[in-house]
Formats: C-alpha cells, sequence, structure tokens
C-alpha cells in the first residue's frame, strides 16, 4: 500500500507513464491512420484493417528471425508489403462495396478478418513472434531525471515524423486536394477530371502499409499474434470514431488520449483492465456522438 | 406491399370514403400479411418430428435452436428497425449469466432462471438504448454496441468472486423441468424446453412485426425523416424494440446456460456478436425465419469445416463471409425463389 502511495505521488515516474503512453498512442496513431481516411473520411467500414497490420508485424519479425535482417531493414518490407496487398484488395475487392450498405462492408471486412486470423496461424503458428531490438534502441536513459525507454523515445520521433508527413500530404500536396475532393463529392471530383479510383487505390495502399509500419513497430510493446487483428480492431475503431470524421487530427488528438489513459490505467488501476478504454470511448461518444473534431 | 397501401397516398383513391372504410382495409391488409402460409407449417411440423424421430441429435438441436432464437433476436432490430449492432452478444452472455447465478444463489426451477435472465437483458436493452439514438449513424451504434459487449466481458473477466472469471460459473444445476422432467445427458429435455420456448417468443415476434407497430418500425427502417414526418415515434419505437430485442437474447443466453449447465467468459465473446450475424446473414434478414434457418445451415457448414480442418474452420466461415457479400446478400435470398419459379415456369 505505502508503494502504491509513493508512486502515485512520484512526479518523474508520472512523467515516465505520460511518455510511455504518448509513444503507445503515436503508435495506435500511425496503426489507425489509414483508417481514418477509409472509415473516417470515405465513410467505409473496413474491421480488417489489423491485418494489413499483422502482415508488417509478421513481415518484419520473419526477416529477422529467419532472414537474419537488421530491424530498421526490415521496416520498409513491413510497409510494402501490406501496401502491394492493400492495393490489390483494394482494386479487386474492396471497390466493389464502396457503395453497398454498411452491414455489408461489416460482414465482409469480418470475413476477411476471419481469414487473415487462422492464415496466419496456419502459416507461421499461434505463438507470438519476438523480435530482438538492437542494442541502441534497448534499455534507458535519463533525462532531466525522469526515465525514457530509448525504444519509446525512438517510436515518438518517428511517428510523429510520420503524423507531420501526413498532416503535410492531406493538407498541402495537390495529391492531398484531390483525395479531399474525391472523398467530400465524386461524382463533382471525376467531372473535374480527378482519377477518383487511383487516388483511393492509392489511399488505401497507403494506409495499409502505413498500419503494417505500425505492427512492425508495435511487435515489441503491443506484442504480434494471429489474433492481432482481432484484438486491436476496437482500438483503431475506438480511434477514428472518438476523433472524428473531419481529419487526422481528431484521430491523432484520440489516439494519444487512449495511449495515455490505458497505460496510466494498467499502471495505476490494474484491476480495471481495458475496462477504462472502453467506458472512456462511450462516454466521449456520448458527449461528442460525431466525435471530438467533427466535419 | 400492403404497407404501401396503408399509409402512402396509395389511399387516395378512397378520399370520398369514410374513415372507418379506411380502417377496414388498412385491418384486412394487416390480417393478409399476418395470414399463415403452408410453408410456415410445414417449417414448424418439420421441426416438431425433429424431436420425436431425430432422438441422437437432441444436443445438437438444442444448440441450433438457441442460436437460431439468438438470431431472431437480432433479426428484431436490424431486419426490421435496421439497426447493425456488433454487440449483441452482451445481452446473450448476460443472460446466461443471469439464469446461471440464478440456479447456484436462488432456485433451481429453470423457468425462473429463464424469465430473470431475459429480464435482466432486457434492463441492459433499455438502459443502453437510448445512446443508439444519439446519431443516426450506423458507425457510431456499432461502437456503442460494440463498447458495451466488450465493457460486459472485461467486467465478467474481472469479476472472479461472482462470474469466477476465466474459469467459469461452476456449480449451475437446474432442477426438471415442471418439477417432472429432468435434464437428461442426451438433451431430450433440453431440446424440448428450448424449442418449445423459442416457437412461443416466436409467436409473439410474429404478432409483433405483422402489427402495426410493425409496419411503423419498417417504415423507421427504410426512411427514419420520413417515418417521422408521418407521426412516427422514432426514438420510442427504437427504444422499445431494441429492449424486447435484448430480452429475447437474454433469454437465448439463458437457455444456453440451462440446457448446458456452464457459463464461461465465452457467452460474452466478440465470436459471439460476429457468428450471430453470419447466421442471420446466412438465413436472410427481415422474414423472422432467416435466424432459424441460419442457424441449421451454420451448425451444418461448422460440422463439414471442422471435418475437413478442425483447427481452422473459421476460415471457411470467414471465406463464406467473404463470398456472400460479393455474390450479394439479396442475390443469394431470392435464389431458391427463382428456383422454384424456373420449376414451375417449366412444368407448366
Amino acid at each position: 500500500m505505502s508503494t502504491a502511495t509513493t508512486t502515485t505521488r512520484d512526479p518523474a515516474l508520472m512523467l515516465t507513464i505520460l511518455i510511455d503512453g504518448i509513444a503507445y498512442g503515436m503508435l495506435l496513431f500511425v496503426l489507425a491512420s489509414g483508417l481514418a481516411v477509409t472509415l473516417g473520411l470515405m465513410n467505409f467500414i473496413n474491421l480488417a484493417h489489423g491485418a494489413f497490420a499483422l502482415m508488417g508485424g509478421y513481415a518484419t519479425a520473419l526477416l529477422m528471425n529467419r532472414a537474419g535482417l537488421p530491424f530498421l531493414a526490415t521496416l520498409p518490407f513491413a510497409f510494402l508489403v501490406p501496401a502491394l496487398i492493400g492495393a490489390v484488395a483494394e482494386r479487386t475487392l474492396y471497390v466493389r462495396l464502396y457503395r453497398r450498405p454498411h452491414l455489408d462492408q461489416v460482414l465482409f471486412s469480418i470475413g476477411l478478418v476471419f481469414m487473415a486470423v487462422t492464415a496466419a496461424d496456419w502459416l507461421f503458428g499461434s505463438q507470438q513472434q519476438l523480435i530482438t531490438l538492437p542494442a541502441w534502441l534497448q534499455g534507458r536513459f535519463e533525462l532531466a531525471g525522469v526515465a525514457i525507454g530509448r525504444y519509446r523515445a525512438f517510436l515518438i520521433l518517428v511517428c510523429a515524423a510520420l503524423v507531420v508527413g501526413l498532416q503535410f500530404v492531406l493538407t498541402r500536396t495537390r495529391f492531398g486536394a484531390r483525395l479531399r475532393a474525391a472523398v467530400d463529392d465524386q461524382r463533382a471530383a471525376r467531372g473535374l477530371g480527378i482519377n477518383v479510383g487511383v487516388i483511393f487505390a492509392s489511399t488505401f495502399a497507403v494506409g495499409s502499409g502505413l498500419a503494417g509500419l505500425g505492427g512492425a513497430l508495435g511487435v515489441e510493446i503491443l506484442g504480434m499474434d494471429p489474433t492481432f487483428p482481432l484484438k486491436f480492431m476496437v482500438y483503431f475503431l475506438i480511434v477514428v470514431t472518438v476523433g472524428g470524421t473531419a481529419g487526422l487530427t481528431g484521430p491523432f488528438l484520440a489516439a494519444l488520449i487512449i495511449g495515455v489513459a490505458d497505460v496510466a490505467g494498467k499502471y495505476y488501476a490494474p484491476e480495471l483492465g481495458a475496462f477504462m478504454i472502453y467506458l472512456l470511448m462511450i462516454v466521449i461518444l456520448i458527449l461528442r456522438p460525431q466525435g471530438l473534431i467533427a466535419r | 406491399m400492403s404497407t404501401r397501401t396503408a399509409f402512402s397516398p396509395g389511399t387516395v383513391p378512397l378520399r370520398g370514403a369514410a374513415p372507418t372504410d379506411l380502417q377496414a382495409r388498412a385491418l384486412r391488409d394487416l390480417g393478409r400479411t399476418g395470414r399463415w402460409r403452408p410453408a410456415e407449417a410445414l417449417f414448424w411440423l418439420a421441426a416438431l418430428a425433429s424431436f420425436f424421430f431425430l432422438p441422437d441429435q437432441h444436443l445438437l438441436l438444442t444448440e441450433v435452436v438457441i442460436l437460431g432464437l439468438f438470431a431472431l433476436s437480432l433479426d428484431l432490430v436490424l431486419g426490421y428497425a435496421g439497426i447493425v449492432s456488433l454487440g449483441h452478444g452482451a445481452f446473450f452472455g448476460l443472460g446466461a449469466y443471469v439464469a446461471g447465478l440464478v440456479s447456484i444463489h436462488l432456485t433451481g426451477e429453470p423457468l425462473t432462471g429463464l424469465l430473470l435472465g431475459g429480464l435482466a437483458a432486457g434492463v441492459l436493452g433499455f438502459a443502453t438504448a437510448p445512446l443508439l439514438l444519439l446519431r443516426a449513424s450506423d458507425l457510431t451504434r456499432l461502437m456503442v454496441t460494440l463498447g458495451i459487449a466488450m465493457l460486459l466481458y472485461e467486467a465478467a473477466n474481472k469479476a472472479a468472486w461472482l462470474t469466477g472469471g476465466a474459469d467459469g460459473l461452476q456449480g449451475v444445476w437446474i432442477d426438471p423441468l415442471f418439477g417432472r422432467f429432468e435434464f437428461d445427458l442426451f438433451g431430450t429435455t433440453a431440446y424440448g424446453y428450448a424449442l418449445a420456448v423459442t416457437f412461443l417468443l416466436f409467436l409473439i415476434a410474429r404478432r409483433i412485426v405483422t402489427s402495426p407497430y410493425g409496419l411503423s418500425l419498417r417504415a423507421i427502417r427504410d426512411n427514419a425523416l420520413r417515418a417521422n414526418t408521418i407521426g412516427v415515434p422514432v426514438g420510442r419505437r427504437l427504444v422499445a424494440i431494441y429492449t424486447l430485442s435484448a430480452l429475447y437474447a437474454g433469454i437465448a443466453g439463458a437457455l444456453l446456460a440451462q440446457t448446458t449447465m456452464f457459463v464461461s467468459l465465452d457467452v460474452l465473446a466478440f465470436h459471439r456478436s460476429a457468428d450471430v450475424l453470419l447466421v442471420l446473414v446466412l438465413g436472410g434478414v427481415g422474414y423472422l425465419y432467416g435466424g432459424l434457418i441460419g442457424a441449421i445451415v451454420f451448425k451444418l457448414l461448422q460440422d463439414v469445416f471442422s471435418t475437413i480442418t478442425p483447427e481452422y474452420w473459421m476460415f471457411w466461415i470467414g471465406l463464406v463471409l467473404v463470398v456472400i457479400v460479393l455474390i450479394g446478400r439479396d442475390r443469394i435470398n431470392a435464389a431458391p425463389l427463382a428456383l422454384w419459379h424456373r420449376i414451375r415456369g417449366g412444368a407448366k
């Protein structure tokens, strides 16, 4: 009991937890950013988003453990493999479902999740995929008396760069403008000569690739086994619904809130478990049904 | 459809007629949709026959009927009110746990447990239904229903002192039905009990969906805005049907707890909610029999797939879902009828 009271009042520890939470939240955002576009902007309910994260995580784990590649060298593959598969899946399967009722989208993507989970189990076994991080990413360092995990700091830097990059592409580039136009009004966008199909396919591919990259970065802290897409499906959906469908800022905020709440909850009130997150989601949705930042 | 003639400008030719004529006509139309068809009688006769002629299959048939009732409860909200729910397992699981706990702490009498299980789920449904009205968006509804189911799963997992946590609820014991029919190992009493309860609940559901109230639900499903403008109290109707559906799901869960005399966390797991959606879609949404027929098809599929690849039958279930959606649910549901017409056309 006495340790609990001292730990709750230890500001340095609170900062450590905060930084852990931010790293976790940023990772969640990278994982869910593709979904923020397909579900948030395009209004397509894709429960199978986690399957692409699974591919990325497995790409990294297998390349490291079986081919002996270094961690950083596997990350491009963790992006490219799911991105390619995502592009093919979008052109052949998803494209038929954009205009279908939400129920169809739910059924279709749950089916894909079931297939991905069992396929991963069949191909690679049901065990956790473990990786050994390079030495320079292991351990902790102290900054002004606050202990920070090196890998957490690495995650924050990489994910922050991705967040800035994504926001830049979406708001400042020609591609981003075309995507926003295609999402807002497909017919008008087509009329202006924008190739909506290509825009959607490449967005879907990049979103899947980012999920894969998130999966690869998350192997160390989220764990990676065949049930990953089911276990984290709710988290991705929460990030998008709580964040709102106006752009990427809302989901980013939501991811940070959920990351910090989850880490702090697990530390200070472990008996509550994932209870905190679901409760937080329901409360936020009651207060702001449209999400934090509404369109 | 008779809904059109009852409510839309289709009744304009009757402008000069007295309101009583209109009423009579509406009643006649309602009576027509509510009339029993020969195929329906055949369906229930077959169900009754299965009780007498398939004694070896009673255990499996009990599972089928319970799954069918659960899917029927989902059909009430999805098929008739258009609410997409990913958390219907919450009510099923709550009903199962309450029925199990009642048998341990209160009484082993089955009907009491069944009623209390259903009521508990109904209360949860009534309490959470207003959350569905926050914004008429499928996504928010999906997340709220899913969130409630996950909350309940976590709660049952953490409250190990009450629910037994991951080990499951031990010591469930159900007394003989009406003090006479003992729940035997072959599932004969269980099947008769589950079938009777399901049939009774089906009759009530059938009466409800063919009533003017049921028509108003369909009006909401097809267009909530227009339903509102013709005076249908959309919010109240949705809360009512959601509560009823939760009650049904709770009774299905209670049946499972009582017939298997065991409750585990599995009753609240996500796959329950996903499976029941698949069951309903396999059988067809929005005509009440879909859940029951889907349950038969689902169990058969599960059986076939488990014999091919015992560990990976989920893969094939997933494939079935994907294929159904790609072909189109409407087309699959229309296929038997189209086939029937073709056969009759060929015979002519």
